[in-house]
């Protein structure tokens, strides 16, 4: 078929897929506003567990005590991606060797407020908004700043440790529930005096994994010859 | 309606916008955006809908399954970025091929 | 539920529209860098809606998460596409492999 045909085929098509969108988006909406006003949900089953799961923050109750199972997987699913991103290539650091001025400034200053910024999070997100997720998150964006500036230890380090701190959140969760077993016959089911200290043991070992974790998948492939 | 409604069709919108454009354009890294675009959109859909407690206190339980999914949709993507870096490296081009097709945009 | 007051309803329109307005700029640009960097202000956009929406962990998830370390991946992915296709381009050569 020529040029006009295709064009005019290609219009007709892409009227053709908007219209389809629309009525799709026509019943979600319906199915949204079809929904009951009020809706309990799990609200209720959450504040009267909230005492016996150690922390006061309902969401990381939940996250890591009621849906502790959840995170322990998600954390398998940020090791896999890892894996998968390190299985593609080698990693080239994208860092000026005369890193601009600004640069280096806001790392000096930004960096230390960071790491704390992390600790403060993590340590908060048992009664106020935080939380594992967030202070790794932050620690993160630390690496990623210091990656970007050329920051290098003097020291040429070896590769281990770099995978010991990728698998020590998981690898704790996973430790900690293991050893719960015994305790009250099921997987990581925390002892409700326990409950507390055992959440900031794993949501500190989660916090250095994800750090490193998502600063690794930012560099975007395995440790090379001159890592 | 309250605001809670408009967040959730708000959410809605935002999915079928992510839709039409990873149906629509051929560069894999738009690909990439609109799929993120589309898990914003399920992500409100989610917290919306888990606000309409009778107690005013949201349910704790959308807003965990929407941090999870946060975290998950970033490791995803950096797959998906990787990916696409390493088929730039193998075929030369980050487009979906074009001859025969017809819904495809050209940039 | 408590009654709406007008400012409430004007500033979750506002959000809701601006979050809909910058996703389909975002998606609809022919520049990639310009669109990678709206979609960060999207991503700084939907932390402010999950404020709205009394999710505070969530909006400190997204804002360091889903708008700061996806933008940064977006931007390092763009920088290295950009530098393959004008080695590939130099080389003339198809099959470059990067081990």
């Amino acid at each position: 078929m020529n040029i006009a045909d295709r064009r005019w085929l290609s219009l007709a098509f892409r009227w053709l897929l908007r219209l389809l969108l629309l009525l799709l988006a026509g019943g979600l909406a319906y199915a949204v506003l079809s929904l009951p006003d009020q809706a309990v949900g799990l609200t209720n089953r959450v504040a009267a567990n909230l005492e016996t799961s150690g922390v006061s923050n309902p969401v990381t109750a939940v996250l890591l005590n009621f849906r502790g199972y959840d995170t322990l997987l998600e954390m398998a699913v940020l090791l896999v991606a890892l894996l998968g991103v390190w299985s593609l290539g080698i990693a080239v650091v994208p860092c000026r060797v005369d890193p601009e001025p600004v640069l280096s400034m806001l790392v000096g200053g930004l960096v230390p407020m960071m790491i704390l910024m992390a600790g403060y999070l993590l340590w908060v997100g048992a009664d106020a908004p935080g939380g594992a997720f967030q202070a790794g998150s932050v620690l993160a964006a630390s690496g990623i700043l210091l990656l970007l500036s050329c920051k290098r230890l003097p020291v040429r380090l070896p590769v281990w440790p770099l995978r010991l701190v990728l698998i020590l959140g998981l690898a704790t969760f996973v430790t900690v529930g293991a050893a719960l077993l015994p305790v009250n016959g099921f997987f990581l089911q925390y002892p409700p005096g326990l409950a507390g200290a055992l959440i900031l043991f794993i949501e500190a070992a989660a916090t250095l994994s994800i750090g490193v974790t998502l600063a690794a998948l930012f560099l975007g492939g395995r440790p090379g010859p001159d890592a | 309606m309250n605001s809670l409604l408009l967040y959730a069709l708000a959410g809605v919108g935002l999915f079928t916008l992510g839709l039409y454009a990873l149906i629509v354009h051929a560069h894999l890294l738009r690909k990439i955006l609109a799929i993120n675009v589309m898990g914003s959109g399920v992500f409100l859909v989610l917290v919306a809908l888990g606000g309409r407690t009778p107690g005013g206190a949201p349910d704790p339980v959308p807003h965990a399954m929407v941090i999870t999914g946060i975290v998950v949709a970033v490791s995803a993507t950096a797959l998906a970025l990787a990916l696409l870096l390493r088929v730039q490296a193998k075929t030369g081009r980050t487009r979906f091929p074009e001859q025969g097709n017809i819904i495809l945009k050209e940039y | 539920m408590e009654t709406m007051t007008v400012l409430q309803w004007v500033l979750d329109g506002t959000l809701v529209l601006a979050l809909l307005w910058l996703a389909w700029r975002a998606l609809s640009t022919p520049d990639l860098f310009t669109a990678i960097v709206l979609f960060i202000a999207f991503g700084l956009m939907m932390a402010l809606a999950w404020v709205r929406l009394q999710a505070p962990d969530i909006a400190l998830a997204e804002a360091a998460i889903g708008a700061g370390l996806t933008g940064a991946l977006l931007l390092a992915a763009l920088a290295r596409s950009n530098d393959l296709a004008d080695s590939i381009n130099d080389d003339h050569t198809v099959d470059t492999e990067r081990e």
